[in-house]
């Protein structure tokens, strides 16, 4: 954009320098000035629907007389001159407030949106106050829309805003505009839960009160009240960036914070809807070690504050060895204390073998060779994309709707270059109708974006990663080809993607961990470094399954089995784990094995396996309860703070870790900051996490930065039932930002921004004046240090040469590759009770050709045996699915501990069959 | 007038059903597709209806020939690939009812206009988008569409010149917005019948992002004439005080002897069609007011009842021609009560897609039917007059709003005395007088 020629436009008569390719009311919301609107959103551009944003317009500076126009809708070209202050067009805006306002309920006092509402701000921004209609307003019928948002049709103004996001924006064809006039409603067609996993968005876009965040109502808190705090999303490898929001000490919500480079905009209903965990009454709130009872009973011991270090040192000095598990959901302040605690000889990722295998293969690839790995907005401004082996739908939903974006990019600058300007975004839709650009995707089974694809192929992971090394060998004669043939889906597609690929300007390759396969990944490479041989500006972006997979990734450490083989020879006696439950990444007999040590000390926020059998627990600070560090999947280094002071003994994970090195070697680290510094000084891969975002003793003119709004409410009487002297607010040695309404009330840097807010702009849109553009970076530079990049050209990987040999059935067995669920598929958010609500029941899919074999129908009870471990599934018959090929969706309830891909029986209990032909035959 | 003056309607049969193929080929029907596509180059065609000053008969008048000529010829993403032509044939307009007539009774004109449109614009598929009250003149295109196609006028290699052009019929679902062309557009899409931002016209990115001229039914029934008998002969039929060209079908509907619709030259006087062809008002009956084309225009009064019935001329005593059909309003009916009736209808076929139309026109009803029930206040005057300023074009995101400001704002200031009698009386004058 830079590169593009600025023009002169005049603005009550004085000249400003901007780009032309933006509408004026682009312009001048990046120039600061307040200009009210509704329909219009800078991810989704103009529409003119609202008449919002009327200015005057005149033809040159003899013109005097003008006429409205809506600033949306004008371009901002060479000589445009417009009026804001021009009498009519003020009263024209508020006569569109008094229009709009003639059937909104005036509900304030009881509506959610109240205190951050658009539609509040803008009537005041407009000047209109007085109502001169005396008659009926219309009302409607609301709907249950699922347990996340919440729908409340009377207060719509029908700014279209959630039509075009859910349906032209996002893809969602189960909401919709209905009726016409005054009438107008937008909604589903009949009841039921909202299907796309992006509907909490709903509750930002919308200008007012009609979708509301139904999470938030549970336990409901006004904008102002709310105590929040920059963070990171930890329900998945992305890093979106948030705002969660607390009072009294429970997590309220999650608001998205925006990061040009990163979410934009949105988030995922996992990220918004997952943070209840953090509320569960199951916490763990407090210390405590276990003794046994005279009849061997488990006791629970509270450890009273002071009583811990002394407890955990006598353990220490008692130990025969001491081993640390860290964690990919684990800071990477707490994942070096470990390292630096135990030793780097003694330091076990946390991850299962396979995938540790996996997300160093990716680190290796993502340094070693060429090729950048694109930021979520570099991935949704390709111009073509191979997807390989990954449901991102599943395990990185952000990225799906980045792809989403990515589709139209080609058709959209054939329309651009054609003379339609892109900010006019129903003539751009209009004119791009559903063309697509070039979008391929193989992957074991269907996903929720297969329908954007130009061409799909599934199969089992090896045929994935063989198309992979078969595209690379069409683009560059240098990459090795397979072998033998591919299957005729997989084939057929390689010339195409090839071609489509060669033709872009920006392609991006995306795969990563999911599918559980090394040669899926070196494929993936391959076919990028083809491109980046072709002189492509080509992007590379790994998919890792945790918010801090990359991190934990680049610390290293040792394998986690290795770690069971020290303790079971004895080389240990004394285990520490960080956040993590190890029967998630072993089998069980290596889990309980790794636990029987002597000492097993568990640094958590939730009871799980792990924490059941460790014989100390400590009860860790969730996101939103601590400052950190995570790296996400492009490997930049994002900072999280600490929202809030949680009650009870809980602390940062990385703080009890300091406190043990202080208890046994001295060394003590006071603040993240501390950590941070020996960290970047120690592992040259982490230099750049101290410049992620500004140190704790950063202040402007001297001030703070507040977590609380300084219209935030009750703080001499929230504690009055305990003590009507209002306490000394917590200090906060870790960030520049304050526990308290004082402080620096402008605009932060970037990293430390705890909510959107500017005078006259209550509501989320208050991100424009935090812009350097709107839409575009944020000022100073979006959050977030790039820790890895390519190598140069010249010291670059070569080619990976491990091609698979095809996929081949084996008889009797079928070859187990997992698949992913938006909810359900992530521990956490699955936690929170409304994601909870919408987790599937476990199941096996099959191909139904391999299921009419086994004599299995849908929905009939299967056995399934894998690494000895048994499960009992419900079919589900899926033609996607190749076959001899089964797929287990990983992380439903129960479905864990084994790694995948891998070879498994399937059988079919006793008398199920017999049950099933039985019940058929009654319905007959 | 002889059957030449008159070439829309002058060969209608006399029992009103529709001409058969061979018929309209007696009457010299198809004469002109032949001649274009034997001797006229695209181009040509496309000069000859620019020549004849053939202005669109939908109600905007905007030049047919001029039209045409932005479809893009060039080498960008819209200049190749499919174009599309498209007959208005909408017709929803309150008090209009003429393009209803050249379909019922001569719907082969329809379709060598289309054809010639398309030929001149280079489009190869052609829709013929029908009000959907409209099974008559469904049922007359359904027939003569199959007949065209039997007689290679439409289809592959058309007469075999090598052009080519698709015609499908499509009934509408019944809402005024779609016989807006970008509106009309979005419905045949099957979408939501919104209007659409312009620029891009349709001409550029229309029907499925694609080129498309849509024209309204009587335009493209003049044009074989246009091409038969040529540019000069077109301007000639018109009463030569203004720049428009050829015929023009006027209506006339409310209390007068008559009413109907006649093919008269362009530049008419008001006075004339209403006197001579409706033969004035019915007895007992005396003259208010007039909408002149439809309900979408201002009010003429006596005073205004010699102006010519050209776009510029009615324009120019500040109203529209619009359709060129009036509504007469007459003493003995209520001014408000029309109003309410005219204001209903805008109100509820408003699309909801912008604020001013959606909120306002609901408003304005609410008002006028609490003034003619008697329960009006007199700031509800300046308030439909407020309503009336506010609600211009540019102001709103198509015409539809402002087209239902125009009788609205003349409505109350010519009639202003009956709103304040409605409102001191607390009930409507006329309901009392009936009863």
């Amino acid at each position: 954009m830079e590169d593009k020629k600025l023009v002169t436009v005049y603005i009550e008569d004085k000249p400003y320098r901007v780009r032309p390719d933006q509408s004026m009311l682009d312009a001048c919301l990046s120039l600061g000035f307040d200009l009210p609107y509704f329909c219009w959103h800078p991810a989704m551009h103009s529409v003119g629907a609202c008449r919002q944003c009327a200015v005057k317009q005149f033809k040159d500076e003899n013109d005097r007389k003008g006429m409205i126009v809506m600033a949306c809708m004008t371009p901002a070209g060479e000589g445009t001159r417009i009026s804001i202050k021009d009498p009519e067009a003020v009263e024209f805006r508020a006569k569109v407030i008094e229009w709009l306002m003639l059937n909104h309920p005036h509900d304030c006092p009881v509506c959610d949106e109240g205190g951050e509402c658009h539609l509040q701000d803008m009537t005041v921004m407009t000047g209109h106050a007085y109502r001169r209609t005396r008659f009926r307003k219309r009302t409607h019928r609301n709907q249950y829309l699922g347990p996340f948002v919440n729908h409340e049709m009377n207060r719509c103004i029908q700014c279209y805003r959630c039509v075009r996001f859910y349906n032209d924006y996002a893809g969602g064809r189960d909401f919709g505009v209905f009726a016409a006039h005054d009438n107008v409603y937008f909604g589903r067609q009949e009841d039921g839960v909202l299907e796309s996993e992006f509907s909490g968005n709903l509750v930002e876009v919308c200008p007012t009160g009609v979708f509301t965040d139904r999470t938030l109502k549970m336990h409901y808190t006004r904008k102002w009240d709310l105590q929040t705090a920059p963070s990171v999303c930890v329900h998945c490898g992305l890093g979106c960036n948030t705002i969660p929001g607390e009072r009294y000490g429970t997590l309220r919500r999650i608001r998205n914070r925006y990061n040009g480079q990163v979410n934009g905009y949105f988030i995922c209903d996992r990220g918004r809807y997952g943070y209840e965990f953090a509320n569960s009454a199951t916490r763990i709130r407090r210390p405590y070690r276990i003794t046994y009872g005279k009849a061997g009973e488990k006791i629970e011991n509270a450890l009273e504050e002071g009583k811990v270090l002394p407890h955990v040192k006598s353990l220490l000095q008692g130990a025969k060895g001491i081993i640390g598990i860290g964690s990919p959901r684990a800071s990477l302040e707490a994942n070096y204390l470990l390292k630096k605690f135990c030793g780097p000889g003694n330091f076990y990722a946390g991850f299962s073998d396979a995938e540790f295998n996996l997300v160093g293969r990716i680190i290796s690839v993502l340094t070693g060779g060429p090729v950048k790995a694109p930021a979520l907005r570099e991935v949704a401004e390709a111009d073509a994309v191979f997807v390989l082996g990954e449901d991102v739908s599943g395990t990185a939903p952000m990225l799906g709707l980045a792809i989403r974006q990515a589709v139209r990019q080609k058709p959209v600058e054939a329309v651009i270059k054609s003379g339609i300007p892109a900010w006019n975004d129903y003539a751009v839709r209009q004119a791009v109708q559903n063309d697509k650009g070039p979008f391929f995707i193989a992957t074991s089974a269907a996903t929720r974006i297969d329908s954007l694809a130009e061409g799909t192929f599934h199969g089992a992971p090896d045929d994935i990663a063989r198309l992979g090394f078969a595209v690379a060998a069409a683009i560059s004669p240098e990459a090795p080809a397979p072998d033998g043939s591919l299957p005729e889906a997989a084939a057929g597609l390689v010339p195409r993607i090839a071609a489509r690929l060669r033709e872009a300007k920006r392609p991006v390759i995306i795969s990563g961990t999911g599918a559980g396969s090394r040669a899926v990944i070196e494929a993936a490479f391959n076919v990028a470094k083809s491109l980046f041989d072709s002189g492509k500006d080509a992007g590379l972006c790994y998919v890792a399954a945790e918010c801090n997979s990359i991190g934990l990734g680049l610390m290293g450490g040792k394998s986690l089995r290795e770690a069971v083989g020290a303790v079971r020879e004895n080389r240990a006696d004394t285990v520490i784990v960080l956040e993590n439950d190890i029967f998630d990444r072993l089998s069980a007999p290596e889990a309980e094995a790794l636990l029987s040590a002597r000492q097993v000390i568990s640094i958590d926020h939730l009871p799980n396996h792990t924490v059941s059998m460790a014989h100390t627990v400590l009860p860790a600070a969730v996101f939103a309860e601590g400052t950190g560090t995570f790296v996400s999947n492009e490997g930049r280094a994002q900072r999280f703070y600490r929202v809030y002071v949680p009650a009870g003994q809980v602390e940062e994970s990385w703080r009890w870790l300091s406190e043990f090195l202080a208890a046994s070697a001295g060394a003590k680290f006071f603040t993240v900051d501390d950590v941070q510094r020996a960290m970047a000084g120690e592992l040259p891969a982490f230099g750049g996490v101290p410049a992620a975002a500004p140190p704790a003793d950063f202040r402007i003119s001297g001030l703070k930065i507040p977590r609380q709004p300084h219209r935030y409410s009750g703080r001499t009487s929230i504690h009055a039932d305990v003590d009507v002297n209002e306490p000394k607010p917590p200090a906060d040695p870790d960030s520049p930002l304050s526990f308290s309404m004082e402080g620096f009330d402008g605009r932060p840097p970037s990293a430390l921004i705890s909510r959107f807010w500017a005078p006259g702009w209550n509501s989320v849109q208050a991100v424009n004046k935090f812009q350097s553009e709107v839409g575009g970076r944020l000022r100073g530079g979006d959050p977030g240090q790039r820790l890895i990049g390519p190598a140069g050209k010249e010291k670059s990987l070569p080619y990976f040469t491990g091609i698979p040999a095809p996929f081949t059935r084996l008889e009797g067995k079928f070859l187990v590759v997992p698949l992913y669920h938006v909810f359900g598929s992530e521990k956490l958010s699955a936690l929170s009770p409304p994601v909870s609500e919408l987790v599937p029941s476990p199941y096996l899919a099959l191909n139904p050709e391999d299921a009419g074999e086994l004599g299995c129908t849908e929905g009939m009870e299967i056995r399934l045996i894998v690494e000895d471990v048994f499960f009992r599934l419900a079919a589900r018959l899926d033609a996607s699915i190749a076959r001899g090929v089964a797929g287990f969706p990983l992380g439903l309830p129960g479905l864990h501990g084994i790694t995948l891909p891998s070879w498994g029986r399937i059988g079919i209990p006793p008398g199920v069959r017999e049950a099933a032909e039985e019940s058929g035959e009654d319905r007959a | 007038m002889s059957n030449a003056e008159r070439p829309l309607t002058g060969d209608f049969r006399a029992d009103g059903r529709p001409l058969g193929i061979g018929e309209y080929e007696k009457t010299g029907g198809y004469l002109a597709l032949r001649r274009a596509l034997k001797e006229m180059s695209p181009a040509g065609v496309m000069d000859e209806v620019k020549d004849s000053r053939l202005r669109g008969r939908g109600g905007a008048g905007f030049p047919t020939g001029s039209k045409w000529s932005f479809v893009p010829s060039g080498a960008d993403v819209f200049s190749s690939g499919p174009k599309f032509i498209v007959a208005n044939a909408d017709e929803m307009e309150p008090g209009t009812f003429k393009d209803r007539i050249l379909m019922e009774n001569n719907p082969h004109m329809l379709i060598e206009g289309m054809l010639l449109g398309a030929y001149a614009t280079g489009a190869d598929c052609a829709y013929i988008f029908v009000r959907g009250e409209y099974f008559g003149s469904a049922r007359a295109i359904g027939k003569a569409v199959a007949e065209a196609y039997g007689k290679n006028y439409l289809g592959k290699n058309i007469l075999g010149s090598g052009f080519n052009l698709e015609m499908h019929l499509h009934m509408s679902a019944g809402r005024y917005m779609c016989g807006e062309e970008t509106g009309l557009l979005n419905s045949l899409e099957g979408k939501r019948a919104i209007p659409r931002t312009k620029p891009p016209y349709p001409q550029v990115s229309g029907f499925m992002g694609r080129p498309t001229v849509v024209n309204n039914v009587e335009t493209l029934c003049n044009v074989p004439h246009i091409i038969r008998n040529g540019a000069e002969w077109f301007r000639g039929l018109s009463r030569g005080f203004s720049g428009d060209g050829g015929t023009k079908i006027y209506g006339a509907s409310g209390r007068v002897k008559r009413p109907g619709a006649w093919e008269l030259p362009i530049g008419t006087t008001a006075r004339e069609i209403l006197e001579e062809h409706a033969g004035g008002m019915r007895d007992g009956f005396r003259f208010r007011g007039l909408l002149p084309g439809g309900a979408s225009t201002e009010f003429l009064l006596e005073e205004h009842l010699d102006v010519r019935m050209d776009f510029d001329s009615v324009q120019k005593v500040g109203s529209r021609m619009g359709t060129g059909t009036m509504i007469i309003l007459d003493d003995r009916t209520c001014p408000v009560g029309m109003q309410l009736s005219l204001q209903k209808f805008f109100a509820r076929e408003s699309c909801g897609w912008c604020t001013p139309c959606r909120e306002g026109l609901s408003w304005v009803v609410h008002m006028l039917g609490a003034i003619e029930e008697g329960q009006g206040e007199m700031e509800d005057i300046d308030l439909l007059l407020e309503q009336a300023r506010l609600l211009a074009p540019g102001h709103t995101f198509c015409a539809l709003a402002p087209g239902a400001a125009e009788p609205l704002g003349s409505g109350v200031k010519y009639f202003r005395q009956d709103f304040e009698r409605h409102i001191r009386e607390k009930h409507c004058p006329w309901k009392i007088k009936n009863s």
